[in-house]
């Protein structure tokens, strides 16, 4: 039988994911189809009750693809509970009747690399040590320009004079980033699209509000998890900031761990738990930037951000900052969503134009 | 000159730890306020100071600082990362000290214990001991002491529950959560006392000797890795053959259970389960109907297995 790999959607990184599972295993890739409202009702109808948001978007992209013939399936892993979504979504998917294999990338008492490196010789076993850490380097470096790019997208895309710029030119730039035949080239790639990006005019002007973007890594990452967030924020002419991406999961983060506590001042002592501590790092640092406001986002009873809430108000109290909170699950009406961020976005104007 | 007095809230992880702290401050001449059990006054104070979104037990605990803030000079507040290499506790253990302590202005008793960075509950209890400016030696004897203590009292709730378990001729349930919740008189004596009046023996499951228990849960779940979580799931196991039935109480919406539940309920399923999950609104009534009828289930499988018994052995 034919193997077909598939795996969950999140933003654009089904790209570089893509492209590392073709060079690493001999299995014909699928890549997932794109979140609908029916992936959300699948997930959710054979998710457990209370479990976050996010294993129900995965369980509807698993089920997606199981149903369009794919039969390998692989998952990632975190700090909270998402180290754990791996054997309970098996089991779920099992218990449902599929016939598939299941893989788990990440293993919580290991490194991240050296455990998907074993994962993956099990899945193709010829794959060499130098084949995975040259295409396994190539991956994240794909990654990491592709979320250079993005920085800078989300700092401007409010203020692109013809609309649909942006989106058009970073869809050519992914479609071409697949065919890539190594460092030299991407790199070639990258610079050539970074200089197209910067061509797109746009009209900025100096003092536009600005909001940081923090919270929950799929919530903030996942455009069809938060209502498209980062659209309604760009169509209100609003620069955003977002420190929350794959680089920094999974490389900067590593080199980071000292810094962030130092960078949380007086308000945790401890690290509190996945990126809790990194959120309060942010969020502080932005604020003493002098930032308009904070956006955090969460899916329902998130166990790291819930505890990192209590110290985030704080922090919004003592450097006037204001803080959004939003918490996404399988039932958040729009309409709610649309409401609070155009009064939000009212408050902060107002506060701009009283400061003046 | 009057004692310091160290409060203890009664909640979380008391009820893991309780007798060694309490204990400890005793040993070294110290007054202990611990607050009483919660009730409907400490909840809504609770409910009113944390996030919506946290769970139940976290809720309580805040209740429980708030009813403490004005009578010492002390809180303990602790904070546990890891207590096994390779495993992890909630992230809500983790941030407990941060969260308290911007939450309320008071002084704090630092208490951290990360075993997997080096910092076992040895050291914990040192560095408290020293902040309190007591001397060496007097603090590792008053912890010795105090953990002794604390075994003795653990290892004679065993002995009880095992001489129920083999004398005891009633239904036995299982009720199977983390003893903040199991303990608590909002959340788990509710369902204790409703049990006992039903004339049902409740097991605990939270009470075990973790050297029998510590690789049992694998048998529900592998990678499971929260110490609570594979602590409950390995007594689940280690009792399953003792007991007529099982509950698994938690409260909304906690994290490690919300997944681990669901595993169990998957995987054991000769056994009559009840997954009850109880938030601040959970009224009494309905509780009283859910578990009666549980009950009655249990009670008529019992008859039935044995009419299937005798007819076989005629």
């Amino acid at each position: 039988m034919k193997k077909i790999i598939s795996f969950p959607h999140m933003d654009n990184y089904y790209v570089p994911i893509t492209f590392l599972l073709k060079k690493v295993t001999d299995y014909e890739v699928m890549h997932p189809l794109p979140i609908t409202k029916r992936t959300l009702e699948l997930g959710t109808k054979y998710s457990p009750e209370f479990v976050c948001v996010p294993f129900k978007y995965n369980l509807g992209n698993y089920i997606e693809s199981l149903e369009r013939g794919a039969n390998v399936l692989v998952q990632a892993g975190g700090g909270c509970r998402y180290g754990y979504y791996a054997e309970v979504q098996e089991q779920i998917l099992c218990d449902l009747g599929y016939n598939f294999e299941f893989h788990s990338l990440v293993d919580n008492n290991q490194n991240v690399l050296i455990n998907a490196y074993k994962v993956l010789k099990k899945i193709n076993n010829k794959l060499t040590i130098f084949k995975y850490i040259y295409y396994m380097a190539l991956t994240l470096k794909i990654i990491n320009y592709m979320d250079k790019i993005d920085i800078y997208i989300r700092a401007n895309i409010g203020f692109e004079k013809r609309k649909g710029d942006f989106g058009n030119l970073l869809n050519k730039m992914l479609e071409e980033i697949v065919n890539i035949k190594g460092f030299w080239n991407l790199r070639k790639l990258y610079k050539k699209y970074n200089i197209l990006f910067q061509a797109i005019q746009i009209n900025k002007p100096i003092d536009c509000l600005k909001v940081g973007l923090i919270g929950e890594l799929y919530t903030s990452m996942e455009p069809f998890c938060n209502y498209y967030l980062e659209k309604a924020l760009a169509e209100m002419k609003i620069q955003m900031d977002r420190y929350t991406n794959v680089t920094y999961l999974l490389i900067t983060k590593l080199f980071n761990k000292r810094k962030v506590l130092k960078k949380c001042g007086c308000y945790c002592k401890y690290l509190i738990g996945a990126d809790g501590t990194d959120n309060v790092a942010v969020a502080r640092t932005l604020a003493l930037k002098g930032y308009d406001g904070l956006i955090h986002t969460k899916p329902f009873g998130c166990m790291p951000e819930v505890g990192a809430m209590p110290i985030l108000q704080k922090l919004s109290n003592d450097y006037e900052i204001p803080i959004l909170f939003f918490s996404f699950d399988s039932h958040t009406a729009e309409e709610g969503i649309k409401t609070r961020l155009e009064a939000f976005y009212d408050m902060i104007m107002m506060r701009r134009n009283k400061h003046d | 000159m009057e004692k310091i007095k160290i409060g203890i809230p009664r909640g979380l992880l008391y009820y893991k730890y309780g007798d060694l702290w309490e204990n400890f401050f005793h040993e070294l001449g110290f007054e202990v306020v611990t607050s009483p059990e919660t009730n409907k006054s400490i909840l809504s104070k609770g409910q009113s100071l944390a996030i919506d979104e946290s769970c139940l037990s976290m809720k309580i605990y805040l209740g429980h600082v708030a009813y403490l803030i004005d009578k010492v000079d002390y809180i303990l507040v602790p904070r546990i990362c890891s207590l096994y290499k390779k495993e992890k506790m909630c992230t809500n253990f983790q941030a407990l000290y941060d969260i308290v302590n911007n939450i309320f202005d008071i002084k704090i008793i630092n208490y951290n214990v990360d075993v997997e960075k080096g910092a076992t509950e040895k050291k914990a209890f040192m560095k408290m001991g020293k902040n309190l400016e007591k001397k060496r030696k007097q603090i590792k004897n008053a912890y010795y002491r105090a953990t002794r203590i604390a075994k003795r009292k653990k290892e004679h709730r065993l002995i009880k529950q095992e001489r129920l378990l083999k004398g005891s001729t009633n239904l036995k349930i299982l009720l199977v959560s983390h003893s903040y919740n199991m303990y608590d008189h909002l959340i788990g004596k509710v369902i204790s006392k409703l049990l006992n009046e039903l004339e049902v023996e409740v097991i605990y499951a939270d009470i075990f000797d973790r050297k029998k228990i510590h690789k049992k849960y694998q048998e529900i779940s592998k990678k499971v890795y929260w110490t609570y979580s594979k602590e409950l799931l390995g007594s689940i196991i280690h009792y399953y053959d003792f007991i007529d039935g099982f509950i698994l109480l938690s409260v909304f919406p906690c994290g490690p259970d919300s997944l681990t539940n669901e595993m169990c309920i998957r995987k054991m399923k000769n056994k009559p389960i009840i997954n009850i999950i109880i938030d601040e609104l959970t009224g009494e009534a309905g509780l009283q109907t859910r578990i009666e009828s549980f009950v009655d289930i249990i009670k008529q499988r019992k008859e039935k297995e044995v009419k299937i018994n005798n007819e076989e052995n005629n």
